[in-house]
């Protein structure tokens, strides 16, 4: 990783941030609503809406709202909610914490899922445990988020009534409470990436088995169990690495239709709230974040691949 | 090509993926004549009746049947899940091959430009759209069509690329052609192939994809038995009547797995490293 890596890659994010900024303003800007009307109702005098026109510079034209927001945004001001009247930035930002932590949980559940299951059925090519496996990881691909969260809601929480249904409990106020309403959401995100990982940590496997060292190690008398574990798992863990990357613009997608189900602030409600009401500011912002929190998940994936696999170096 | 059917239909994958879209075709085609039951028809008596002679899969909360209603209800969610990945499909494999045939710095920025794009997560983008466009099955079909456009053109210039530098290619860039000539006639008949077979399993994230925007309200409108929506009409009767909700949950769940079936069936028939 030179320096000249991790400057490429950062003109590549501030790129893609742009990108994403105009196109996300140039979609939420041409909404048949107009804001000033949302602001202040239906009822409100002529002379009223013009008035908050000119104070939102809604009469400007458009390539220059664009820049007095963008101006405005890399100061680190997303505006003010049309829905709360609350600033957009410090809302969105706590909103993305509770999502991290859900993504984060989810990608955990993965792994531990995932690998030793793909592992599995690598080690057991052709017989009942692969192909249920893959049976398995075919049908988890087929169900959407939404159907995975009301079939296990369904389960968990109305039948069982082991979990709760919907909510959201800080992990600073009860660590019980906190799990228990972690758990299902987690779960839900989890089971389309373990579907997809087993099937990619299984492929992997197969092929680091048929390769030379593996065959060298064998040969040399090293015990299967370190030949597996310290030969064969870390060089077919490196491609997972950045399959889960990829994943996570997925996982942020399924995260907006988990969260609205389960009732969690996160901020895929939070946009989908602002979708609903309208809100400008929040779709605009909250966009954004999702957007940007893609890209450095990507790049921050790039940099752990050169720590884990020495053979690859970015100059 | 009736070879090419005939290697799919060899692949176990390939042959079971088929009839299920067979039968999801004659579901859309025959839907409202075959349906046992009229899908509209309230009947408050039979409300919540559970799964037996009566009503195959059970009745909901107005007392339709749930069966029929599945029948019915695969016209609105099918069709719009083949357009929305056939308009995605049609417009970034035009773009993919332009980018890969103008090549040099133009390819670089427009592929620059598309992994940004990509960068949206696809449903949020749908979301957008939609909640620009307005709620509605047409609008939605867009909404997933622009959101499949940027990955669709990606795939389409990695196999443009290769072809770019074909012999007939380079013929028709030696007598002269115009670019549109070249893109069209000469490069994107050779990129179809894979591009088919990620299109066809595209329809399976379609078909989520629109269920879901249906099932958070932006899509298909009550009273239709979209899916999606059957679904979240379903979920505050749960209690009451489980069926209702796991009937249409397991139909969207089968159509996403048939066409990812075909679209694996399709990479194996097509492989030449698994020719028999």
């Amino acid at each position: 990783m030179s320096f000249g890596w991790l400057l490429g890659r950062s003109a590549s994010i501030v790129y893609t941030i742009l990108v994403v900024s105009i196109l996300v303003f140039g979609i939420t800007q041409v909404l048949p609503a107009d804001a000033a009307v949302t602001l202040l109702g239906e009822n409100a005098t002529p002379e009223a809406l013009a008035a908050v026109r000119t104070r939102l510079g809604l009469d400007d034209p458009y390539w220059l709202q664009y820049l007095h927001w963008i101006g405005r945004v890399v100061v680190g001001d997303f505006g003010t909610s049309m829905r709360t009247g609350q600033p957009v930035g410090p809302e969105m930002f706590a909103a993305l914490g509770r999502s991290l932590i859900l993504a984060v949980s989810a990608i955990l559940l993965m792994l531990v899922v995932a690998v030793p299951l793909g592992m599995a059925a690598a080690l057991n090519q052709g017989r009942f445990a692969d192909t249920a496996t893959s049976l398995v990881s075919f049908v988890g691909i087929a169900f959407p988020e939404f159907v995975t969260a009301t079939l296990l809601a369904l389960v968990f929480a109305d039948t069982l009534q082991w979990l709760p249904a919907t909510g959201w409990v800080a992990p600073g106020e009860s660590a019980g409470g906190f799990l228990s309403h972690l758990a299902l959401p987690a779960l839900t995100a989890s089971v389309v990436l373990v579907a997809h990982v087993v099937r990619m940590v299984r492929s992997e496997t197969l092929d680091v088995l048929h390769s030379d060292y593996i065959r060298a190690a064998r040969l040399k008398g090293v015990p299967e169990g370190r030949v597996l574990v310290g030969h064969a798992l870390r060089n077919a863990l490196l491609p997972v690495v950045t399959i889960v990357a990829l994943d996570v613009g997925y996982l942020l997608g399924g995260i907006i239709v988990i969260e609205e189900i389960f009732a969690i602030p996160g901020i895929g409600r939070q946009l989908m709230v602002a979708i609903t009401a309208r809100d400008l500011p929040s779709i605009q912002a909250g966009a954004l974040i999702m957007a940007a929190t893609y890209a450095l998940t990507n790049t921050l994936a790039d940099m752990a691949y050169t720590v884990l696999d020495k053979r690859i170096r970015y100059d | 090509m009736t070879d090419l059917v005939g290697r799919l239909l060899r692949t176990p994958q390939g042959a079971i993926g088929c009839t299920l879209i067979l039968l999801l075709a004659v579901a859309c085609v025959a839907g409202p004549w075959i349906a046992p039951k009229d899908p509209e028809a309230i009947d408050f008596l039979g409300r919540f009746r559970p799964i037996g002679a009566e009503n195959w899969l059970g009745a909901d909360q107005l007392g339709r049947d749930v069966f029929s209603r599945l029948l019915v209800g695969a016209r609105s969610t099918v069709p719009m899940a083949l357009a929305a990945t056939l308009l995605g499909t049609v417009v970034g494999a035009v773009v993919g091959t332009t980018s890969a045939h103008l090549g040099g710095r133009l390819d670089e920025a427009i592929m620059r430009t598309i992994d940004a794009v990509m960068a949206v997560p696809g449903l949020l983008l749908a979301l957008l759209l939609v909640g620009t466009l307005g709620n509605g099955s047409g609008n939605a079909v867009i909404a997933i069509a622009v959101a499949f456009a940027p990955g669709m053109a990606r795939v389409t210039r990695s196999v443009a690329l290769a072809v770019r530098n074909q012999e007939y290619v380079k013929a028709a860039v030696a007598r002269g052609e115009g670019g549109a000539w070249i893109v069209f006639r000469e490069m994107l008949p050779n990129v179809m192939a894979p591009v088919v077979i990620e299109a066809t399993i595209r329809v399976a994230f379609a078909v989520m994809l629109f269920a879901t925007l249906s099932f958070l309200g932006l899509g298909a409108q009550p009273p239709s038995p979209e899916w999606g929506l059957m679904v979240a009409e379903a979920r505050q009767y749960v209690h009451q009547a489980p069926w209702v909700l796991i009937a249409p949950s397991l139909a969207i769940a089968l159509t996403a797995i048939a066409f990812n079936l075909v679209g694996d069936g399709l990479r194996d028939a097509l492989n030449p490293r698994h020719e028999r």
